[in-house]
């Protein structure tokens, strides 16, 4: 039985996320008995929720070492603070859009926000995960509030299809991840993290028995799916295209956060003895993300279709951090992670803000053309997130993939190296070629875009734009961040 | 541990299973042998819950009775909780008795919402 002091110790230790939780119910009461603009007003109660959140986050860092709450169940340290203050800030910006791009409109409901924090709270839980079954109720809280995203137009086909799709395929995934936990319990006989670790341990003077290894198969199948890395990466630009485009900033850049740091759980914490046998799995998927998210994304003509190509490339360059291994590598990981994160949030800044005279959010490449006519500030900072995504120096992405190809140069991988900087400059050409449509192509006669930014969507894009042109002056702080965070991890 | 001697603990599952085969297929061949036939046409008839079972699948049907039956669920499944709950309560003691005020809260919220969101009106 509990002792019901350390649970309520536990409780207060991990008051951020309790926190998350209550305000995330009382807004939904509250949503539902407001009669007029519920959406903004909802909206600034989940965003000051979350950035209390991120304060009582940042002051537990203060404390110091790592601390494992409800019978290990979870495990606060500077690992997780940094991924949560990472898809914090996503939550935040996608609130952001969102009152942008759904606020004013007939499905602009109240639940967008309720269900970004509710997904918050389960990308939290995942992140300081330290037991398979924490880890599947977090995934799980993330996953049923993201289906629900994704379909949250309901009124269009494409959003209802983009759900369904994304459920299916999430269902499946889930049921795989499912599969492995159970196999490595059967094999390990628990489902605690350090414990596997110490099994895993004393195996491996033996022999590491063949069902356990089956099993973490399984789990990195499960996981791949939810940072959608080639060859489970098919729902990714039915989704991205299909969802509401505020939707698609969120699902580009916090969940992504949330799976990369549980992957990194179960790999180093768990399995990280087993490095050169899980090695393979991660350089396959890795590799194979790269290519596919540089040459998929060639062809594209929908722009969310192209990002979603973009995002399965990135994902596949901050894997190479989890090959290498060690420090290093989860250092480059974070590193990588950290700016990718920015980006996003740029550029669908931007995007959003070329709206139509129905309001609706430009999606097609062509759509962007003679942007730099309507506005030439839009359009210069959208060639900014662009320029650095491609990896362009000076710009941020440049030194994200530089940590990465460093690493991964130290660890002895030359040919892996070459391969992911010829993805790369393979990849820039989509890049490029919308930064061409924006300055250098002529709109269509019954072109009706405008720019029209609102103020919300001002915080997201300037202070993007601002972090990807001076991160080259100091990148020290983030660099030192996550090496602390990488060092907290095990 | 070695397979062998692992495989040998799942032995009492392989009986198990054997015995579960065994005693359903007698229920099922019994009855087969015993029992009286009088067979008419909607006996006949698969039991689709109060439909035709072989009209069109597009059947215009209002999405309330789903709403009501999805809501029913809901509570119904706090019931089954609540019992077991409330019988072994002198055991669990008091960290038991938070658990659920804080499930019974949650679900409260849940149903304020459900409420308010005019779930339950019929009309």
């Amino acid at each position: 039985m509990m002792d019901m002091t350390t649970i309520i110790t536990d409780l207060y230790m991990a008051r951020a996320d309790v926190f998350l939780a209550c305000a995330a119910l009382i807004l939904l009461a509250v949503g539902v008995c407001l009669k007029t603009r519920a959406f903004h007003r909802i909206a600034i109660g989940g965003v000051t929720a979350l950035v209390l959140t991120l304060i009582m986050t940042l002051q537990q860092d203060n404390s110091g070492d790592s601390i494992t709450l409800f019978g290990d169940m979870l495990v606060y340290d500077r690992f997780g603070v940094f991924m949560k203050v990472l898809v914090s800030i996503g939550a935040i910006s996608a609130i952001f859009m969102g009152v942008r791009d759904l606020g004013d409109h007939v499905i602009g409901k109240f639940e967008y926000v309720i269900l970004i924090l509710l997904a918050t709270l389960g990308m939290n839980i995942m992140i300081s995960s330290n037991n398979m079954l924490s880890l599947y109720m977090g995934l799980e809280l993330q996953s049923l509030a993201l289906y629900i995203l994704a379909a949250f137009n309901r009124n269009s086909l494409t959003s209802s299809e983009a759900g369904l799709k994304y459920f299916i395929l999430g269902a499946l995934s889930s049921g795989m991840l499912l599969f492995g936990i159970s196999l490595i319990y059967g094999y390990t006989g628990t489902t605690s993290f350090p414990l596997i670790a110490d099994i895993v341990l004393i195996e491996q003077t033996d022999m590491v028995s063949m069902g356990m290894l089956v099993g973490l198969v399984f789990i990195l199948v499960g996981l791949a799916f939810k940072i959608s890395a080639v060859p489970f990466h098919m729902w990714t630009p039915d989704v991205y295209q299909g969802a509401p485009s505020s939707v698609t900033a969120f699902f580009a850049m916090a969940p992504k956060m949330a799976a990369m740091a549980l992957m990194a759980r179960v790999l180093f914490s768990a399995f990280g003895e087993l490095h050169s046998d899980w090695a393979q799995i991660i350089f396959a998927i890795s590799l194979a993300s790269m290519a596919l998210g540089a040459f998929a994304g060639l062809v594209q003509k929908n722009l969310y279709r192209l990002l979603a190509y973009s995002s399965i490339g990135h994902m596949g360059y901050a894997l190479l951090g989890y090959f290498v291994g060690g420090f290093t590598g989860v250092t480059a990981t974070l590193v990588y992670l950290s700016i990718y994160l920015v980006m996003t949030a740029g550029t669908f800044a931007m995007i959003l803000s070329v709206r139509n005279k129905d309001n609706v959010a430009a999606t097609n490449l062509n759509e962007f053309a003679g942007l730099s006519k309507k506005s030439p500030v839009v359009a210069y900072g959208l060639a900014i997130m662009l320029f650095s995504m491609a990896g362009i120096p000076p710009l941020a992405g440049f030194f994200g993939k530089l940590y990465i190809f460093k690493a991964v140069l130290d660890g002895g991988y030359y040919t892996l190296a070459v391969l992911g900087v010829c993805a790369s400059v393979v990849a820039s050409y989509y890049y490029l070629k919308l930064i061409k449509i924006m300055f250098f192509d002529q709109p269509s006669a019954h072109d009706d875009y405008v720019v029209a930014p609102s103020r919300l969507l001002r915080w997201v894009g300037v202070p993007s734009v601002l972090f990807v042109v001076t991160f080259i002056f100091y990148p020290d702080w983030l660099v030192y961040e996550a090496t602390q965070a990488a060092l907290s991890l095990r | 541990m070695n397979s062998g001697e692992f495989l040998s603990e799942y032995f009492p599952i392989l009986v198990f299973i054997a015995i579960a085969a065994g005693i359903s297929i007698a229920m099922i061949v019994g009855s087969w042998i015993s029992g009286i036939r009088r067979p008419d046409r909607e006996k006949l008839t698969p039991y689709e819950c109060g439909f035709d079972a072989f009209t069109d699948a597009r059947h215009k049907f209002d999405v309330r009775f789903y709403l009501v039956a999805i809501l029913f669920i809901i509570f119904d499944l706090e019931i089954a909780f609540l019992f077991p709950w409330a019988v072994s309560l002198g055991e669990t003691g008091v960290f038991a008795f938070w658990s659920m005020m804080v499930f019974l809260g949650v679900l409260t919220i849940g149903f304020i919402y459900e409420w308010k969101k005019g779930a339950l009106d019929w009309e």
